[in-house]
């Protein structure tokens, strides 16, 4: 019997939209404010759903712990109060949040056991968020 | 297929607790969940159903009959009611919130596939704002049985 178990985390971080690959007015038409050269941030919620069997013994599908210190240590300690630009993930990639959503369910699922992690949802603000899925 | 969600708060309290572990391996793996004095939650009930709308009433299902089944079936039985000690589903499996959107699921599911049409396609407990557990049906599997983090404690 397989059951998903949910946990919400907060992080603060900063980020531009810019590409090398197209010229100053091009960025500006295609990221507008976003590409401010001084770049600016966001209270990122990051959503984390992992799915497995529920434990017969602990009626759990997996330890809150155990999935708090894997987002810490994979997630939080690496992007929270800091410059997603200057993070090696986004050396050639545009920390957009579907981007970044991307790198975090990446970072994510290598850490967890095979085929445990379900989705990662990013939400950017209360009105805009992104969904990466294991079938994704 | 549209899928439609409503929403119902309970409150209820609850405690962790294996029979078959020492006291010391309850406290170890479940922490301050397993004070036997219990302690409580306002739970939020998220139940979906999936179906097509009706062509008169254009209602996937009439949202009024989904609040009085969640009522019926899983309100009246929960809300503001210990877990351990007054749903008998949790006499002998532990009510941890995976196994309260399971159980959540075995109370709804037969009232709502005998109105017909609509089905249940997903129920989601919240705990607190920030966590929650999801059951989908007993039609999912787990395909790759996860082994590096269970069964340590």
């Amino acid at each position: 019997m397989k059951a998903y178990f949910g946990r919400r985390y907060l992080l603060s971080a900063s980020h531009r939209l810019h590409t090398a690959a197209f010229t100053a007015e091009q960025n500006r038409a295609a990221y507008g404010k976003c590409n401010n050269e001084h770049g600016h941030g966001h209270n990122y919620v990051v959503e984390v759903l992992v799915g497995g069997a529920v434990d017969a013994e602990t009626g759990m599908v997996m330890d809150l712990v155990k999935l708090d210190e894997t987002v810490r240590a994979r997630v939080l300690d690496r992007f929270d109060h800091a410059n997603l630009n200057l993070d090696p993930l986004f050396a050639d990639r545009v920390p957009t949040t579907e981007n970044f959503c991307k790198a975090i369910f990446a970072l994510l699922r290598d850490a967890l056991p095979l085929g445990e992690l379900e989705h990662v949802r990013v939400e950017e603000t209360e009105n805009n968020y992104f969904e990466c899925s294991l079938g994704g | 297929m549209v899928f439609l969600t409503r929403r119902a708060v309970f409150s209820a309290s609850h405690y962790y607790w294996n029979e078959f572990w020492t006291a010391e391996k309850n406290r170890q793996v479940f922490g301050r969940c397993a004070n036997r004095n219990g302690h409580g939650h306002n739970y939020t009930l998220e139940v979906t159903v999936a179906g097509e709308p009706d062509p008169v009433t254009g209602f996937v299902v009439d949202l009024k009959w989904l609040k009085d089944v969640m009522e019926r079936e899983v309100l009246a039985a929960y809300d503001h009611k210990h877990m351990n000690l007054d749903a008998p589903e949790f006499a002998c499996v532990i009510p941890t919130t995976e196994n309260i959107a399971i159980a959540a699921w075995k109370r709804l599911e037969p009232a709502i596939t005998a109105a017909g049409g609509a089905r249940l396609s997903r129920i989601r407990v919240y705990e607190t704002p920030d966590i929650f557990a999801e059951y989908r049906g007993p039609h999912e599997q787990v395909f790759v049985r996860g082994v590096k983090d269970r069964g340590e404690a």
